[in-house]
């Protein structure tokens, strides 16, 4: 009963992290930028989402209200930060979204607190198999709420104008930006949509799991993984392998004991890239 | 005439290190703090500067040669485990024959153990590119720090306080000046050996693997044994300064003082690069005037020194990317044996 218990926890965390991983697929496929301070912004939104249940409303409104102020949070960003690192070094804008993710732990520490907070959703649990598995009802509503809002965004990308802009520009910039589409506008877009999608997935932790100031990190590390193992713009991959991640964490958890849980998600993270790196140089190519 | 002014700018620096503890003996401890600083700048420029593998995992090394000092001082002459599980440097007291003894093995051995560490993981790690190895490296420090708050023969969650510095010697000046001369040599040993890679071949090597890896190894460099070579020497110097500062600060946490990915992994990155990449003065530059800035400002914004710090690395990351001495080389091209002929300022004019 407790492989049932891990495989149900993990695969609808999993539907959590491909969330944030399908905003981390869209930003670096559009503007070829890895934001470490993707994480963050998902502790931002849920912090968000923990602030209106503060002030007495249902924390699950906070998955319409936190995208709405994250968007505009990734906009400033945007025009802030990113526009002046998004033609350069990789390197560069690695560690500017680095010193980001800084100022936005500390920022949130001191609005905050340093405390671990959970906003009480009281969706109650869902018992299974004879009261052996607990399923928390908050867990079954995340996970329905990212599929939701995935599937509304994928075909948001399909059909509307800015959808096909955000994907022209990013197949080619520069000849999107001959045939008349504004790719600054673009890329504000883009860090916009993809702080609004950390915002949901955070007002959903902030319903599901816990919130601390300090453990943005992990959520940059685990999508990063999901888009390396899954590439960009492939939403299914990005899905599956979202809750395969979330699977190993669950029975990481269960088999080495809580403590090494994120640094099994660091270590993870170490031996996917090294696999990959033998698996190309076979072909002599490597990851780009 | 420049062999002269090298000998006296040289003589003139290891003569103002010697007498600092004494001038500003009440600054011991920072400028150890500064010494360590300075080596861990300078083997990250030789790899991220020189080299061009941006790293965040020389915290790693650095961690690991702070646990292995502590952990060899005791372990020579006491039970580790007994050590840690519960203030065992109350009951287990270090003769001062012994804590020499100690630290001297324990110095030797968190040098060597991290550079093999280094030479065992690089080959899988070094053969990836760019951002790739940038995040990997992150993530190695960080589950490495988690790891050890895991473990519990080295104090796991709760820390691991180092052997104190013997009871019997009673000057109490003695502390310090001990940690401060230990870490000055590392400066200097550290110096002297980036000096003198600077001017080998390994240099060009490491600058072609920077430029374009694919041409250097069509030209038949064998990149990933001189990548290795290059990462082993900086984990052999993080090593040290990791070992020193464990005995200087006396007690190490898993994630706040050894694998500090937070501070000093990010200090590193950010005083290399505020001094220049690719220099052999930039990362000392950098290191001295992050120091004094840190030192000199964070008591008086306390509380904000993380957000300033934040800031500090969005701002010189990215407007200021070259360093000072890109700045400087900018500005003065003549002061680097740079020679500029009427032609070439012709065609920079032309350019602009």
């Amino acid at each position: 009963m407790l492989m049932v218990q891990a495989s149900l926890d993990g695969i609808l965390l999993g539907i959590l992290f491909a969330l944030i991983a399908y905003g981390m697929a869209l930003q670096w496929g559009v503007m070829n930028i890895i934001n470490i301070a993707q994480g963050d912004l998902v502790i931002l939104g849920g912090y968000i989402a923990y602030t209106i249940y503060l002030w007495g409303i249902h924390p699950a409104w906070g998955v319409i209200i936190s995208p709405i102020i994250m968007f505009f949070v990734g906009w400033a960003l945007y025009k802030l930060v990113i526009n002046k690192v998004v033609d350069r070094d990789l390197f560069i804008s690695i560690l500017a979204t680095f010193g980001i993710a800084i100022v936005f732990q500390q920022l949130m520490n001191f609005i905050f607190g340093a405390d671990v907070v959970v906003a009480q959703s009281e969706y109650g649990t869902t018992m299974l198999f004879d009261n052996s598995v607990t399923l928390p009802n908050s867990k079954i509503f995340s996970a329905f709420i990212s599929v939701l809002y995935a599937v509304a965004l994928v075909i948001y990308m399909r059909k509307s104008r800015l959808g096909r802009a955000i994907r022209a520009t990013a197949q080619n910039a520069r000849a999107a930006k001959i045939l008349g589409v504004d790719t600054e506008k673009v890329y504000a877009a883009t860090f916009g949509i993809n702080a609004a999608l950390c915002g949901i997935a955070g007002a959903l932790i902030s319903i599901t799991l816990t919130l601390h100031p300090y453990v943005g990190l992990p959520y940059t590390v685990r999508s990063f993984m999901i888009v390396i193992v899954a590439g960009l713009g492939n939403l299914p991959a990005v899905a599956v392998s979202g809750m395969g991640l979330g699977l190993f964490e669950e029975f990481a958890d269960y088999i080495l004991g809580t403590e090494f849980r994120i640094g099994a998600v660091f270590l993870l993270l170490v031996l996917i890239l090294v696999y990959r790196r033998f698996k190309l140089s076979r072909k002599r190519e490597y990851l780009k | 005439m420049t062999k002269q002014k090298d000998l006296i700018l040289y003589s003139g620096l290891i003569i103002l290190g010697l007498a600092a503890p004494f001038l500003f003996s009440a600054f011991k401890v920072q400028l150890t703090y500064l010494c360590v600083l300075i080596v861990l700048a300078m083997t990250w420029n030789l790899q991220g500067g020189e080299m061009g593998y941006n790293t965040f995992g020389n915290i790693l090394f650095y961690g690991l040669g702070m646990y292995l000092t502590a952990s060899v001082q005791v372990g020579m002459f006491f039970p580790l485990a007994e050590w840690t599980e519960s203030g065992g440097e109350k009951t287990f007291v270090h003769t001062t024959a012994q804590y020499f003894q100690g630290i001297g093995v324990g110095l030797l051995v968190s040098a060597i153990v991290p550079a093999i560490v280094a030479g065992a993981i690089g080959y899988a790690i070094l053969g990836l590119r760019g951002h790739y190895f940038a995040i990997c490296t992150l993530g190695l420090g960080i589950a490495a720090g988690e790891i050890a708050g895991g473990i519990e023969i080295i104090g796991a969650g709760q820390g691991f306080t180092t052997p104190p510095f013997p009871a019997e010697i009673v000057d109490t000046e003695a502390r310090g000046k001990f940690f401060y001369f230990l870490s000055f040599a590392l400066l200097i040993g550290t110096f002297v050996f980036v000096k003198y890679i600077y001017g080998s071949r390994f240099r060009l090597i490491l600058n072609a693997i920077r430029d374009n890896e694919d041409k250097a190894e069509a030209m038949g460099i064998q990149t990933m044994k001189y990548k290795i070579v290059g990462w082993m020497c900086s984990a052999f110097f993080c090593g040290l300064a990791g070992g020193i500062m464990g005995g200087l600060i006396g007690y190490i946490d898993s994630t706040d003082v050894a694998f500090d990915g937070r501070e000093m992994g990010v200090f590193m990155v950010l005083m290399a690069i505020l001094g220049g990449k690719g220099t052999l003065w930039g990362p000392v530059i950098g290191a001295t005037l992050f120091h004094f800035f840190k030192e000199g400002l964070w008591t008086l914004i306390l509380g904000w020194q993380y957000v300033a710090l934040g800031v500090l690395i969005v701002v010189i990351v990215v407007y200021f990317p070259e360093g000072l001495m890109g700045w400087l080389r900018e500005k003065y091209p003549e002061r680097f044996g740079e020679v500029i002929d009427d032609k070439d300022r012709k065609a920079q004019v032309e350019l602009k």
